[in-house]
């Protein structure tokens, strides 16, 4: 097997190999060391037969059956896109060799099979991104019910090209079926604490799709800073933003964030977090922030969203009214996590306002009261909300569709079993908060984390749609962002998207290194997992 | 607030030197009265936030909130008439042109002093261990002096120079009055780079000088080769990369790009001390040079595994000769890093004929007796191949690199007379969540319990990022700006500079700085630049 392998491209005509490997890509690894799915398919067999592609007569086509064509844009983009992939930036394929030879694999063919391809939608929590993909000659098929998952589809398909010794691309003969394990799988990226340059972003949306990641969830703004230029409120960035001009997202850069997210299936949650970490919308807006109190005089330092005002609630009905029309997704984040009560307690009209409610000292009480007016103005948006795993523990009241993040590590199980016996949904990201950097190879216990392992039925196990890994930007921007995230968060996308057995690190680490390698090929400046070299190195800097 | 006046700047080396600076209050003419009511307001900015601070922090620095304003389309460097530097100084003529677009980034004039004439003494030199870094800096209303004794000290002083130098908010440039006395504390100041476990483009390493030049650092230790691959291109082993790299051709150094390395090094008064570790961390070596490493037994039989270099036969060390020989001819500094760390002894005990050797040398069972006989006929190699003028065999520099109780080792050596390098503190190839750069600020190379003369042989120290899991990818964030916290404990004085709390708006400023000047510094903490970083 590992001659014919090796010898694959120069015997093909003569060697019919039919020698199927069922799920034991593994060990077939070291000999054929080209070829290294990220994420693991969930089924998958392959053989050692070879077809060849060429730059000059191979394509990616709509099948015939399929209910995309031409006029579908997003599959056009993504053809080019993996066509430039797989063949690197090839400015001119080669002429010299027009000629279609026996084992060359001449084109794939991209089966959209439901009715209504969406090409012109927005993915979305339901959408379904399975597919199967069958490499055979003359021809390979994508078979997807809509273009999400062909897009996971093309991903897996350009993996699978490798280059032989001579530089010729070869495909193996292969049959992969194909399906998330999680729905939500998900980077969150902070441009708060560090403003994050569009084109930063945008790559990392690149990364994103590389490795089946589906949500950037945008913590876009924070205490620290307010990047979102907004329509209604001009001011927020104009005062808030750490620059009013060079340091915000225009609504023409929000637009082209969730145009490039859409056109690799990714879909775009903002946060807007309150009402804590709001520092800086309090530049912009007077009187939305809770003046703080020394004694008896206010101390001119301001804390949380003043919750006893009728103008906070009026203006976050027209601030979320702008954001439900901005963002397409059907959810926005909410925040509502790390509320610091101090504020509120200095300060004696809350104090007047929480013997009027009855709520005696309780200020998360206070907290609820807020979060329940705000969770009924964003809902009469018509979006859903995700929130802080706070929210949920102080009992606010919660429509059914809520997600509940769960972020906080000690105590992590017991939150997930509370949460879902509850009846939310909810997603995991406690163990991956990428922020925290050490020495050494940690992408390995991001890995080892099983999201499930939580004692419950299986009917709460079912509520866990998925997790986010986050980098949190306080020592995070331009100059490391991209490199500290990748290939760490490779880590997180594989247990969310791969079978629950597969958890073999060793093995992970084989394709792992060769997935940083594609990434650096590609662009993205992942860096390395240990020593050694790839074919490629990054050219940046 | 226009600006209509120039600033001259003039290098002096050795002889004094004038040199008119013309400030707002001293030249204005008819224009007094804008240029006053322009001055005001600068006072008032000057106290309010205009704190422009150098790193590492000069010895004596005293800055007043008066300022004077430079214009791009006048300003120049020019020679002072007794420098023993002239035009036509290879270091200095090119320090001009890169401070002049460092300083005015949006200008690309000033390149009309690249005139080349008659070469004077030490600008085609190397720097080396005892060259004098001093220089003194004086801007003042109506006079200004650059003052050096050698092209290195005044490299130094441009890098200060170039600090002072800020833009308002219109985008004017301005310099305050200012006195700089200054010298290194420690002579040397050192970064290793480590080639081996990944490949560093040619780019990465000279970007990295760059950096390293804006925090005066002046050595560049190049740990070149290691166990995994060796990129090094010799001349009269040309196997060992074309068998020893991680591919011939695309993961390797030529010799024209070493050549390059240490003259962008040399242009910027940084020493380029290479390092060739041997007798272990050799694996790459013995797919080139068949015969050089101890082959391991396993039963009786070998196990088609190799240990460290073969210490017991004459070979090895022809072998090591020709090569020190050939980095003798390439590499111009004196020094070279012998290594000599971690040597595995399990090898050598497995092998027969090592073992003989052991018996008919009489070193029993003691590796370590192994170990130093090799060290020993190596650096006898050593001092054959290379010329030691007067200098003593005690002039071998120990370097202290394990991390615990680096105290305790510093006074051990110091007492025995060696002279010695601190570099274990500052493994910054470890990183840790949050401002890890404090850790290295704490250090203090000369708070060991010793005499004054042993704290004397503390010559400096070292920052070391190894190559585990370092590339290009992540190297220069990964090194900027943490090393800049061992830069200014190896150059500032460090009873002036022991508060990290002090220190930390000055760095924060420096790294902005780092990111103006294209160095992808990564942030100490929340907030922003002017200049974001704006590659990927």
């Amino acid at each position: 097997m590992y001659c014919l392998l090796k010898l694959a491209p120069l015997f093909l005509a003569v060697a019919v190999c039919n020698g199927w490997l069922f799920g034991d890509f593994v060990g077939k690894q070291k000999e054929q060391d080209e070829i290294s799915l990220w994420p693991l398919p969930q089924k998958f067999q392959s053989s050692a037969v070879a077809f060849k592609l060429s730059p000059a007569s191979f394509q990616i086509v709509h099948a015939k059956q399929s209910s995309a064509g031409p006029s579908c844009g997003l599959l056009e983009n993504a053809f080019r896109r993996y066509f430039e992939y797989i063949f690197g930036d090839l400015k001119k394929p080669e002429k010299s060799r027009k000629k279609v030879y026996d084992s060359d694999l001449v084109e794939l063919q991209v089966w959209v099979t439901s009715a209504d391809p969406k090409c012109d939608d927005f993915p979305s929590l339901q959408t379904d991104e399975s597919y199967e993909l069958s490499i055979d000659e003359p021809s390979a098929v994508l078979k997807a019910a809509n273009v999400w998952g062909a897009l996971r589809g093309l991903e897996t398909f350009s993996q699978l090209v490798y280059e032989d010794y001579y530089g010729v691309n070869n495909i193996n003969k292969t049959d992969i079926s194909d399906f998330p394990r999680f729905a939500h799988r998900g980077i969150l990226l902070d441009s708060s604490r560090h403003f994050l340059p569009l084109k930063v972003i945008l790559a990392n949306l690149e990364a994103m799709a590389m490795n089946k990641f589906n949500v950037f969830h945008w913590h876009i703004v924070d205490d620290q800073s307010f990047p979102y230029m907004s329509r209604t409120f001009p001011e927020l960035s104009q005062k808030g933003a750490y620059h009013p001009f060079t340091h915000v997202y225009t609504p023409s850069d929000v637009k082209m964030v969730i145009e490039f997210a859409r056109m690799r299936g990714i879909r775009v949650i903002p946060e807007f977090d309150t009402p804590g970490h709001t520092e800086s919308w309090g530049n912009g807006i007077k009187d939305l922030l809770t003046p703080c109190y020394s004694g008896s005089s206010p101390s001119g330092t301001f804390g949380p969203v003043n919750p006893i005002l009728n103008s906070s609630y009026d203006f976050m009905t027209q601030f979320f009214k702008e954001i439900s029309t901005v963002f397409p997704d059907a959810y926005i984040h909410l925040g509502g996590d790390e509320v610091d009560f101090r504020c509120w307690e200095s300060n004696p009209d809350i104090e007047k306002f929480m013997a009027q409610q009855g709520f005696g000292t309780d200020y998360s009480k206070l907290e609820s009261f807020y979060i329940q007016r705000l969770l009924d103005i964003v809902a009469a948006t018509k979006k859903g909300y995700m929130v802080w795993q706070e929210v949920f523990d102080n009992g606010v009241k919660l429509k059914d569709d809520t997600v509940v993040e769960v972020w906080m590590g000690n105590k992590m199980e017991e939150e997930l079993q509370n949460v879902t016996r509850a009846g939310f949904t909810t997603i995991l990201s406690a163990p991956w908060y990428l922020d925290y950097i050490s020495y050494g190879q940690d992408w390995q216990h991001y890995y080892k984390v099983e999201p499930l392992s939580f004692p419950g039925t299986d009917a709460q196990k079912k509520l866990v749609i998925g997790g986010e890994a986050c980098l949190w930007g306080e020592y995070v921007d331009a100059t490391n962002l991209t490199p500290r995230l990748w290939p760490r968060a490779s880590a997180v996308a594989e247990r969310l998207w791969s079978d629950k057995s597969v958890t073999d690190v060793g093995n992970a680490y084989n394709r792992l290194v060769q997935h940083r390698c594609r990434m650096v090929k590609r662009g993205i400046p992942a860096e390395p997992l240990f020593v050694g070299h790839c074919r490629q190195e990054y050219k940046g800097l | 607030c226009r600006c209509f006046l120039t600033l001259y700047f003039k290098i002096i080396m050795i002889v004094l030197c004038n040199y008119i600076c013309s400030f707002s209050m001293a030249h204005t003419g008819t224009h007094s009265q804008p240029v006053r009511s322009c001055l005001l307001l600068v006072v008032v900015s000057v106290c309010v936030q205009q704190v422009h601070g150098v790193w590492p922090l000069p010895q004596q620095l005293h800055q007043s909130a008066d300022r004077g304003c430079l214009s791009p389309q006048r300003f120049s460097f020019t020679y002072g008439r007794d420098s023993a530097a002239q035009t036509g100084c290879s270091v200095l003529d090119a320090a001009f042109k890169r401070y002049f677009s460092i300083i005015f980034p949006d200008f690309t004039k000033g390149s009309g002093l690249l005139m080349l004439s008659v070469k004077t003494g030490g600008c085609d030199g190397y720097p080396d261990e005892d060259s004098d870094e001093s220089y003194n800096l004086s801007v003042s209303e109506g006079q200004a002096v650059l003052r050096s004794v050698t092209v290195w000290g005044a490299l130094r002083g441009l890098e200060s120079f170039s600090q002072l130098v800020y833009q308002d908010d219109y985008g004017s440039y301005f310099i305050n009055k200012t006195e700089i006395v200054d010298f290194p504390r420690f002579a040397f100041r050192g970064l290793l780079l480590d080639t081996s476990r990944h490949y560093l483009p040619l780019h990465a390493i000279l970007k990295t000088l760059d950096a390293m030049a804006y925090s005066k650092f002046n050595v560049f230790h190049w740990h070149i080769v290691d166990d995994p691959s060796f990129p090094y291109q010799s001349r009269t082993f040309p196997d060992l990369s074309n068998k020893g790299a991680f591919h011939p051709f695309t993961h390797i150094y030529t010799q024209s790009d070493v050549m390059r390395v240490i003259e962008h090094a040399r242009m910027r008064g940084i020493r380029v001390v290479p390092e060739f570790d041997s007798p272990g961390h050799t694996q790459s070596w013995g797919k080139g040079q068949p015969g050089l490493l101890t082959p391991c037994y396993k039963g009786g039989v070998p196990s088609g595994s190799f240990g460290p270099v073969d210490p017991t036969i004459d070979t090895t060390y022809k072998f090591m000769e020709s090569l020190l020989k050939e980095v003798k001819f390439v590499f111009p500094d004196s020094y070279v890093h012998l290594g000599g760390d971690e040597v595995s002894f399990a090898c050598w005990q497995s092998n027969p004929n090592v073992r003989k050797f052991m018996e008919k040398m009489g070193f029993g069972k003691d590796f370590t007796k192994l170990e130093s006989f090799y060290m020993e006929r190596t650096s006898i190699v050593w001092q054959d191949v290379f010329d030691y003028h007067e200098r003593i065999p005690q002039d071998t520099v120990l370097e202290i690199w394990k991390g615990e109780k680096y105290q305790a080792e510093l006074s051990r050596m110091t007492q025995a007379g060696h002279r010695v390098l601190l570099s274990a503190p500052w493994y910054i190839n470890h990183i840790s969540y949050g401002q890890d750069w404090r850790n290295s600020y704490a250090v203090q190379p000369q708070n060991f319990s010793g005499t004054e003369e042993q704290k004397k042989l503390v010559i400096g120290g070292e920052v070391a990022m190894w190559g585990e899991y370092v590339d290009a990818t992540n190297l220069t964030p990964r090194l900027w700006p943490r090393a800049c916290a061992a830069a200014e404990r190896l150059w500032s004085n460090e009873e002036k500079t022991l508060n990290a709390d002090l220190a930390f708006p000055r760095l924060e400023e420096f790294r902005c700085e780092l990111l103006r000047r294209g160095i992808q510094a990564e942030p100490l903490f929340v907030g922003h630049c002017k200049h974001e970083y704006d590659g990927l």
